[in-house]
């Protein structure tokens, strides 16, 4: 076709105006302007859930609270809402969670760091092209599977070499816990790393920097903000773990550093008291929500204590 | 082919013997001899994709950071290859630095971009004396010495390419390397850099790539022009555009074409 044609052809769409028009075709408006409500009524579906989660969360823990005061709920030692005499102070539970978290940390962050250095800095790129995938792989496997890994595989082969170690313990939990969030870790901050110009790089090399100080002076911080990211979004994850802690780490509220002995997690006593036959409108009903509300004002924390971080020590290329 | 003999009195700073450097079946360079005098400002000219560039980085060996690029043949720094297999690669870039053509400073502050590199060797313990005479050889200082502490980014292009060559410079190299280092300034930061360029030339030796023929003519004492990986002639920069021996270079330079 000559462009000749083309643009009579174009013209005839234009709706056969002789000269081409800048008016827009109706339908194409009318069109977009569908597209764009439904995209924003996408939106609005998440978002009003959220909103409804944290109403419902916090509208059942102010009846729970009118029954048991903050005060006692936050610094009381003991948790035994299913007994009589019934104690609601959660210190038990949250540590339980800070412990698993902290172990997983410990273990997720520097090898998932470490992971993501090599991957971006030290693998050759066939490697890396085969590897960045089955970690993807690796963070979709169900927590539950990791739950069972750690009651039958990994507390049997620590027990030798834990003197004192549990059958249902905290350490085990931390630990699969952070191999679980490991992978997010590594492919996160390896997507950040590669991000980085290599442009900086280069200016490194050839000030004579070696690649691990290329990695760990230029590299690291200038995709700092995606690191830490990466960090939080895998103790959140960490901290809202919920099937891989239950079946590792028992259902015992425990206010103890004794990574040896059984624990119990703010998730795990959501479950617990879930699956029970709690009568709805109970206190021990209305606590899992009070529980609820905590465990997401610690992530919002998280959260917060992040971007603070970022803004703070955040190297922003260009 | 005319060519600059400077190793016969012991003055070159740099020496290449049939340098070959191959991307998997590409072959950019095709057996270049060349010498680099010390002290002077030798200019790399010829149109684009004929290897300036690649020859730019067997100086100083970052071709060894292309995985696909091979290079055979001799680079002699003070008598020795640089591609000899005890040669630590780290060590030849810390003597014979690099500016590039986009300026790259680190996204931290003035300070810490010039201090990089004597970082890596220890604490230096005059390291503010390193970085003030950096920046002042670069002819940076005065614009920046009060706000050391601000992020580089923040700077002018022009600005951003004078901390790098002071970032270079901060680890006292013997050679820079600058690959059209004020092609993607305007011209005011363009002049500066040139001027800056006849400065440095007093301590170090210059090799530069440019496509700017009156720049390469304002700035070297020597060009070397290239064709296809070539060296097709390397003479005066006075010869080379006024009375080039080849045709090949005439034609080149009084832009007949490229
Ligand atoms: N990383 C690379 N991988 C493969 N081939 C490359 C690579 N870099 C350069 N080449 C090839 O080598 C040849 C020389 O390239 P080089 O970049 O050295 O040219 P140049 O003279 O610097 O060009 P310009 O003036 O455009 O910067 C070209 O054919 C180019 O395609
Ligand atoms: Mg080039």
């Amino acid at each position: 076709m000559s462009e000749r044609a083309i643009i009579e052809v174009a013209r005839g769409a234009g709706g056969g105006a002789p000269v081409a028009s800048l008016r827009g075709a109706r339908s194409r408006t009318a069109k977009e302007a569908a597209i764009g409500g439904l995209l924003f009524a996408a939106g609005a579906v998440s978002i009003l859930t959220t909103v409804g989660i944290i109403a419902v969360l916090v509208w059942e823990s102010l009846a729970f609270f009118r029954r048991v005061s903050v005060a006692e709920f936050l610094t009381g030692t003991v948790w035994t809402p299913l007994f009589v005499p019934q104690h609601f102070g959660v210190l038990p539970l949250l540590m339980g969670s800070v412990l698993v978290s902290i172990i997983a940390a410990g273990i997720a962050i520097p090898l998932g760091l470490g992971s993501a250095i090599y991957l971006s800095e030290f693998a050759p790129e066939r490697l890396r092209r085969f590897l960045k995938p089955v970690l993807e792989i690796l963070a979709g496997v169900p927590s539950v599977v990791y739950g069972y890994f750690a009651l039958t595989f990994v507390t049997p082969l620590l027990q030798p070499l834990v003197p004192g170690l549990q059958l249902f313990n905290a350490l085990s939990a931390g630990i699969v816990v952070g191999i679980m969030v490991l992978p997010l870790i590594a492919s996160l901050s390896e997507d950040a790393m590669n991000a980085v110009p290599r442009g900086l790089r280069q200016g490194a090399y050839a000030l004579g920097a070696t690649k691990f100080e290329v990695a760990t002076r230029v590299v690291t911080p200038a995709a700092l903000s995606g690191i830490v990211a990466s960090f939080i979004l895998a103790i959140s994850r960490a901290i809202g773990e919920t099937m891989a802690v239950v079946l590792a780490a028992g259902m015992t509220p425990n206010l103890t550093l004794d990574v040896r002995e059984s624990i119990q997690t703010l998730t795990a006593y959501i479950v617990q008291v879930s699956l029970g036959d709690t009568p709805f409108g109970s206190i021990e009903y209305q606590s899992i929500f009070a529980v609820g509300l905590l465990l997401f004002a610690v992530t919002l924390g998280m959260n917060v204590f992040g971007r603070w971080f970022l803004k703070r020590y955040r190297e922003e290329y260009a | 082919m005319p060519t600059i003999r400077v190793s016969a009195n012991g003055e070159a700073a740099l020496e290449t013997r049939d340098v070959r450097v191959r991307y998997g079946n590409n072959e950019a360079i095709k057996g270049i001899t060349m010498e680099i005098p010390r002290k002077r400002v030798v200019a790399l000219i010829g149109p684009s994709g004929c290897g300036k560039s690649t020859l730019l980085r067997c100086f100083n060996r970052m071709n060894d950071l292309v995985p696909s690029a091979a290079v055979t043949g001799e680079v002699l720094f003070h008598g020795e290859n640089l591609y000899a297999d005890h040669v630590d690669p780290v060590e030849v870039r810390r003597r014979i630095g690099m500016v590039f053509q986009k300026p790259n400073p680190f996204p931290k502050s003035i300070y810490d971009n010039v201090a990089f590199g004597p970082r890596l060797y220890g604490r230096p313990p005059d390291l503010d004396d390193i970085v003030e005479r950096s920046l002042r050889q670069a002819a940076l200082w005065d614009e920046v010495k009060d706000r050391m502490n601000d992020n580089a980014l923040g700077l002018s292009g022009g600005q951003q390419q004078r901390l790098c060559i002071a970032r270079a410079l901060a680890v006292t190299p013997e050679i820079l390397l600058m690959d059209e280092p004020a092609s993607a300034l305007d011209p005011i930061a363009s002049a500066k850099i040139e001027e800056l360029i006849q400065q440095l030339v007093e301590h170090y030796t210059i090799v530069i790539v440019t496509h700017n023929m009156q720049q390469a003519a304002r700035v070297s004492h020597y060009t070397a022009y290239l064709y296809i990986g070539e060296l097709i002639e390397y003479d005066d920069t006075n010869t080379i555009f006024t009375a080039p021996h080849e045709k090949h270079t005439e034609d080149y330079v009084t832009g007949r074409f490229g």
